[in-house]
């Protein structure tokens, strides 16, 4: 019994398909209470007002926009060093949710910037960084649209992947010497001993677990269609064929 | 090596256009930038530095589908991936031709397009400079874009999509270098960034980018 199991493509929808439905009502369980509770039991801040329910939505997305890119650099690595197809499919499958979590994260923050600041957008390094890294989004997934053959495709988006996270981190770094911020800095740690006031942390940590399983969810299925897609894709080819 | 390097460069002047087009780019893009931000000196003399790197680093990149892609489709680039060189040795080598032809002249050219631009007296030495430290890497970014869309028919597009996310930390430290430059403040930590980055792409990029060609010639 080891990881590498599920390499096989039958084995891994086989186990995904039992996993998935658990996945979802766990999903919608903690993001629903999360929310539910973010948003109507939860007291308004007192210098915030209602705006900071917005964190609900904000951080969570934040954090996954960087998860999935993470996610997608451990996949790469495994398919250039072990050329396991089902890791090349999942991160083909996170990079549009990657995107448009970051994108979630950009418009919730200017919708929150907007009040807070008096601006919608504003050249802040964290602000920045996330657009920057909603572009490699883009083009990751331009050059997989791109390439028809499959291995090509899966080759070449792999090393961008490992030559972009790169550049990301750099970006970021330059992108701090360039502008000193306008946004506050980590609020969430682990290691302090109370982040928040408790009544905004228990929801937020609730939400912010529930945008974790909504993106396993959402990886996994996506990854089973690309499995899906691409077997059928071969039984064609093989049928045209006789 | 130096054989390919005499080949490409000759090439790039001779074939018409390639040579003197990143040129005659980067002169139109400071010309017109006048008649959209208007003709305040003042204004002016603040952007300069920043339209002269945004010019330099438009003018590499309309030229960088020129480095792989008339190889490519002349095969070439096969005969290129089969000859005794180390297909690294190879890319580098294209990089420096396409510095050289492209970058070279822009960073020669770019004092004279100051004074279109109002740049105070500090700056030309700084504009020089940075554009020197910044432009190869430039360059070796954009081969290792070529190489990324060198197998596609129509990869221009997606290769500026690939490509100027990549160029962030060069124009941001490259820009810097030059502004700090023209107000007369220090440029050391900057400077030794943008070097850092140059020498850093310089070393270790052409190994990624011949793995990436290596994989469209397959």
């Amino acid at each position: 019994m080891s990881l590498w199991e599920y390499a096989n493509p039958v084995k891994f929808i086989r186990t995904t398909d039992k996993v998935l439905p658990w996945v979802w009502v766990l999903c919608a369980a903690t993001l629903g209470t999360g929310l539910i509770w973010g948003f109507f039991f939860t007291p308004d801040d007192f210098r915030m007002g209602s705006t900071v329910k917005i964190i609900y939505i904000h951080v969570p997305s934040a954090l996954m926009a960087i998860n999935a890119w993470l996610m997608m650099l451990v996949a790469s690595l495994i398919w250039i060093v072990r050329r396991h197809h089902v890791s090349a499919l999942a991160a083909r499958a996170a990079a549009p949710v990657g995107a448009v979590m970051t994108l979630i994260a950009l418009v919730t923050g200017a919708f929150w910037g907007q009040p807070m600041w008096g601006t919608w957008w504003e050249w802040d390094p964290r602000l920045t960084s996330f657009l920057i890294l909603f572009l490699f989004y883009l083009g990751y997934i331009a050059l997989w649209e791109a390439i028809e053959n499959d291995d090509t495709a899966a080759d070449l988006t792999s090393i961008l992947c490992l030559v972009g996270s790169v550049f990301a981190i750099l970006s970021r770094y330059a992108v701090h010497f360039w502008n000193q911020g306008l946004h506050q800095g980590a609020t969430f740690s682990l290691d302090k001993e109370e982040n928040i006031s408790d009544v905004f942390w228990y929801p937020a940590v609730l939400s912010m677990v529930g945008f974790g399983r909504l993106f396993v969810a959402l990886g996994f299925f996506r990854t089973q269609t690309e499995i899906r897609a691409r077997l059928t894709r071969a039984l064609l080819a093989r049928e045209g064929q006789m | 090596m130096r054989a390919l390097l005499y080949r490409d460069l000759i090439l790039a002047i001779r074939a018409g256009g390639g040579f003197g087009l990143g040129l005659a780019f980067f002169l139109i893009v400071t010309v017109l930038v006048p008649f959209g931000v208007g003709p305040q000196s003042t204004l002016l003399r603040e952007i300069a530095p920043g339209i002269l790197w945004i010019g330099a680093l438009l003018a590499c990149l309309l030229s960088l589908d020129r480095i792989l892609a008339l190889d490519w489709e002349d095969g070439s680039l096969d005969l290129l991936a089969t000859a005794p060189l180390p297909l690294e040795a190879v890319v580098a080598i294209k990089a420096l031709a396409h510095w050289i032809t492209t970058a070279l002249p822009l960073v020669l050219v770019a004092p004279v397009l100051g004074v279109l631009l109002n740049l105070p007296a500090t700056g030309y030495l700084w504009v020089v400079i940075s554009l020197a430290v910044g432009t190869p890497a430039l360059s070796v970014i954009g081969t290792f874009g070529a190489a990324l869309t060198a197998g596609l028919k129509r990869g221009g597009l997606l290769m500026s999509l690939l490509v100027l996310p990549l160029y962030v930390p060069t124009l941001i430290f490259g820009a810097e270098v030059a502004r700090r430059g023209a107000d007369g403040l220090t440029v050391q930590s900057p400077l030794m960034l943008l070097a850092g980055i140059s020498f850093g792409v310089m070393a270790l990029l052409p190994f990624a980018s011949a793995a990436v060609l290596r994989i469209n010639l397959r």
